[in-house]
Order: structure tokens, then C-alpha cells, then sequence
């Protein structure tokens, strides 16, 4: 990167480190922190929508409804998520190809499914097969972000649902006998004070979802766990920069990284909670209500 | 408006399909000096510049992928990408999957390491890389076999202590051996296995298969083959 790294085997000590830790490997290893902050950044709030939608349709009077969202969170619950993840991320990617497929090449004579291969005509690829190496990278990460919306998102939707049950009922009630209508009631009294009820397991399933991001090596996405183990470990001549199994050190640091990260969700968590029991009639309400 | 943007995104990745084929290399990247990630990030080594060569020649447009060894071949079946340069043995087991071009590296020797010379390789512990010709062979043997993902974790764990030797291609290990100060050293015999290191395809991509092979065949009538093999593998190396 820099011209007095031209020739590394002439330097040592800090120059030396200095140089391997501004390669263009390491670079990459850098933006795939950035990876991992926004896969957090997109999962959350669609994660959240999901489960919001999923504990609407369990409370719902309408039965058929009220199942689709009680299976939803009721399988993907029960499922372990690694079997998950590598189930849907591939059956997400030949489910489309197969749409695209059916769309836009009505005429293919060959079976889809040769044997253990999966070929779909060329212009039903996603991406396409001529398209640039980034777009199957943004394809991939885009598959991994569903896929962790839809596993996080049932179990947002069993927080929601809970959350939205501890509401007391005679608030419900009032609202009604002063002539709201369910919707109202729902919008004006239930969703303002359900948070406070779903804040810890929600909190607790973010904490969850910082843990889970790792996972996203599985997929094939290169995140910060995969450029730890391919820096880390042993490096022969072959590489401009010899040196040991350093695994060690790199997993260390994705430990601080993480630790960082569960301190920082902490403080802000904190400031959220105390921000949502103002005015609730909750022990946490009571209590702020009586220091004022 | 979730689905809106999906369609869009589809939409857009799919489209733009003109021009020649792009064809996708898929290889491993962490088995050196065969394929790994140079300094700057990008796939290097002896299947890189092989793959290169291969494609002018063809008169192919490549891009180079990495993936996990462990899926490798799912991966070309369910066309993630068109090929596999990945060191790859020729096996008959590997044959009923998927297609091999002719070899491009002749039937080379496996060997074992271990932090003496006289570990115990028939009783003992050995580590090999999942799938690989190498952990079938330990399998039969009647060692115990240790598997790991990557060919970097099975050498650390015999120099930890958690194997008794490692068993893998001998050209994967030698400038580890080398390297390594007296710490390693070969052990027993060297065996050989496998018809040779080719490019994997779909069984379906005959058309492609046959571009590749004859790319391979011009490249060993001139030399060039041979030439590559001695400069990234050594002057010992077997050739045609």
C-alpha cells in the first residue's frame, strides 16, 4: 500500500507490522467489520417488522390469520437455526431462480433438476452469470439479511405478542367506552404502551442477533470471522508476509470487538428503557414517578 | 414495499445479460502454493496463473470465486459458479458427480508430516483435510482419522500436539516443512493417489469441458504446462 512496503522482507519490528497490517488483505478484513455493523443495522429493523406483522396476525379474530402467525413463529422456534439458515438460504435461491425461470424461458426442453444439479436456463440466473463479482457478493449478503429477518423476526413476534398481552385490559376498555374504534384503541393505547413490555426481550434477542452475526460465514459471506481464520493462520513463503499460526490474536480481537459491542448496546438499551417507563404504570414508572 | 424492493433488486441483478458468457472459477483459496489469497486479497498461486493461461487460450472471459472446501462441489452443481480449480483430485468417487478435464498436474505423491520422523502412522492419530483423497486413504489405513476444514488447521494441529502427523499432498507440505526449522519432518513412505489434478465441471457443461480440455492439451504440446509446474511447485516436481 504504501511505497516503503514495496519489499517486506527487508523490514522488521513496527515497520514490519506496520506494512502487514495495511494489506490489501487487511483492508478487507476492516470493511468486513462494516459488514457485520450493517447486516445488524438492516436485520433489526426488518427482523422487527416481521415480528410485528407475525404477532398481529397471531391476535388476530380472523382464524386462518391467527395460525399463519402462530406457526410462523411457533417453526421457526422449534427449528434449530443452523438447519435453518442453510436450509432457506438455498431453498430462497432456487425458489427464485425458478420463478424467473418459469417467467422467462417458457420454451427450456432440459429438466431443471439434473441429477443432483440445479440449472435453471441463463437469463433466469441471479445475477446473472456475466454480472460483476460484487453483485453475487450483494446477492448473497441480501439472502443472509431475509434469512436472519425471518428467523429473528419469529422470535420478535413472540416477544410482540407477549408484550401486547400485558397491556392491561382496562386501558383497552376505556378506550373503547369512549368510543374508539379497534383500530384507535390498537394505534393510540395498546402499541404506545406494549414497548415497555417488550423491551427486555427484545433487548435481550439483539444481544442475540450481535452473537448470531458470525453465522453469516456459514453462508459463504466473507465477515470478520472468515478473514480472522484466513489471516490467523500459518503463512509460508508463498506470502509476502510469512509468520505463525496467529489465530489466536485475530480471535482475540473479534472477542474485544464484540465485548465492545455488547457494552455499547448495554448503555443505550439503558437510556431507551428509562426513556419508555416515563408515565407507564409499571414498577420502573412508579418508581420514576415517585423520585420526581 | 419490501416485495417492490426485492423485484427491483432482482430485476436489476438479473438484467444486462449480453455479450460473451462469463465464466466463474471457483477455487478454494487457502492451499498454497496451489490456490491461496495473496497479500492484496486476490486469489494467486499455481491454479490462478494456470487458470488465466487457460482462459486466454480459450478465449474466455474468467472471474475468480473462493468458497469453502467442504461445498465445493454442491456449489458447481447448483451454479454458483462454472468450474473448480482447486487442487483437485481425479477420482472415480468424484467422477459420478461431476466432469473432470484431462489432468494438468500428473499423478503427484502424498506423504505425511509429522514432529518426528518416526510418529506412529498406522496406529496413530493423522490429520487430513475433510474430503480430500488423502482423509479417504487415512480412513482405510487404520489410523484414526482427525478431519479438519481447512489444509491450515490440520498441519496446527499436529503442531500442537492434538495429532501425530498430518497427511496431505507433499506439495502442499513441503515448503511448510521446509519452513518450519526442524520442527516438522516427512515421515514414512510417500504414497500415490489419485489420477491427477484436473478442473471440475457439471456433468451437464460438456461444451465447456471440451474448451478447457483442449486448452490444457495445447498447453502441455508446448511446454508451457511443465514450465509452470517447476516454477511454482519446484524443480523436484513430477511433470508430463
Amino acid at each position: 500500500m504504501f511505497s516503503a512496503c514495496a519489499d517486506p522482507s527487508s523490514l522488521d519490528g513496527l515497520a514490519w507490522l506496520g506494512c502487514y497490517l495495511t494489506t490489501g488483505k487487511h483492508i478487507d478484513f476492516y470493511w468486513s467489520f462494516l459488514t457485520v455493523l450493517v447486516l445488524l443495522a438492516v436485520t433489526a429493523p426488518v427482523a422487527l417488522a416481521f415480528g410485528f406483522g407475525g404477532a398481529m396476525a397471531a391476535r388476530s379474530p380472523v382464524l386462518p390469520l391467527r395460525l399463519v402467525g402462530k406457526g410462523y413463529a411457533a417453526m421457526v422456534r422449534g427449528i434449530p437455526d443452523i438447519v435453518f439458515f442453510l436450509f432457506f438460504v438455498i431453498a430462497l435461491d432456487q425458489g427464485l431462480e425458478w420463478m424467473l425461470h418459469q417467467a422467462r424461458c417458457p420454451d427450456w426442453t432440459d429438466p431443471i433438476r439434473q441429477g443432483l444439479e440445479f440449472r435453471v436456463c441463463p437469463e433466469a440466473k441471479i445475477p446473472s452469470g456475466n454480472a460483476a463479482q460484487i453483485w453475487h457478493r450483494l446477492y448473497g449478503f441480501g439472502l443472509a439479511v431475509v434469512t436472519f429477518a425471518i428467523v429473528f423476526g419469529a422470535f420478535a413476534a413472540n416477544v410482540l405478542y407477549g408484550a401486547m398481552q400485558a397491556v392491561p385490559k382496562a386501558q383497552l376498555e376505556t378506550g373503547e367506552s369512549f368510543g374508539m374504534s379497534q383500530r384507535q384503541v390498537f394505534h393510540r393505547i395498546l402499541v404506545p404502551q406494549m414497548w415497555v413490555y417488550a423491551l427486555p426481550g427484545l433487548s435481550n434477542l439483539w444481544m442475540i442477533l450481535i452473537k448470531a452475526t458470525p453465522l453469516l460465514f456459514l453462508l459463504g459471506v466473507q465477515d470478520i470471522v472468515y478473514w480472522a481464520r484466513e489471516l490467523g493462520g500459518s503463512k509460508t513463503s508463498a506470502f509476502d508476509y510469512p509468520h505463525p499460526d496467529w489465530r489466536l490474536y485475530y480471535f482475540l480481537g473479534l472477542l474485544v470487538f464484540y465485548l465492545c459491542m455488547t457494552r455499547a448496546s448495554e448503555i443505550v438499551l439503558g437510556r431507551l428503557t428509562q426513556r419508555l417507563t416515563r408515565g407507564q404504570a409499571t414498577l420502573a414508572g412508579n418508581a420514576r414517578r415517585k423520585a420526581a | 414495499m419490501t416485495r417492490l424492493v426485492i423485484a427491483a433488486a432482482v430485476l436489476a441483478l438479473s438484467t444486462g445479460l449480453a455479450a460473451a458468457q462469463t465464466v466463474r472459477m471457483g477455487t478454494e483459496g487457502a492451499y498454497p502454493p496451489y490456490n491461496f489469497i495473496n497479500d492484496a486479497g486476490e486469489v494467486d498461486g499455481f491454479e490462478r496463473e494456470l487458470g488465466d493461461e487457460l482462459c486466454t487460450r480459450a478465449g474466455l472471459t474468467c472471474e475468480w470465486v473462493t468458497t469453502d472446501w467442504d461445498s465445493i462441489i454442491p456449489n458447481l452443481q447448483s451454479g454458483n459458479y462454472d468450474t473448480i480449480i482447486a487442487g483437485m483430485s481425479i477420482t472415480e468417487e468424484r467422477g459420478k458427480v461431476i466432469d473432470f478435464t484431462q489432468n494438468y498436474i500428473p499423478p503427484a505423491a502424498s506423504a505425511y508430516a509429522a514432529l518426528s520422523p518416526d510418529a506412529d502412522l498406522k496406529g496413530g492419530v493423522i490429520a487430513a483435510q475433510v474430503g480430500t483423497i488423502q482423509a479417504g486413504f487415512v480412513a482405510e489405513s487404520g489410523a484414526t482419522l482427525l478431519e479438519f476444514a481447512t489444509p491450515d488447521e490440520t498441519v496446527a494441529a499436529v503442531r500442537n500436539g492434538e495429532a501425530d502427523a498430518v497427511f496431505a499432498d507433499k506439495d502442499y507440505l513441503a515448503p511448510i516443512v521446509a519452513e518450519s526449522g526442524g520442527e516438522l519432518s516427512f515421515a514414512g513412505t510417500d504414497i500415490q493417489l489419485g489420477g491427477g489434478v484436473g478442473m471440475g465441471l457439471r456433468k451437464s457443461d460438456t461444451e465447456l469441458k471440451a474448451k478447457f480440455d483442449a486448452a490444457i492439451q495445447s498447453m502441455k504440446d508446448d511446454g508451457t504446462l511443465n514450465a509452470m509446474i517447476l516454477k511454482w511447485f519446484g524443480a523436484e516436481a513430477t511433470t508430463f
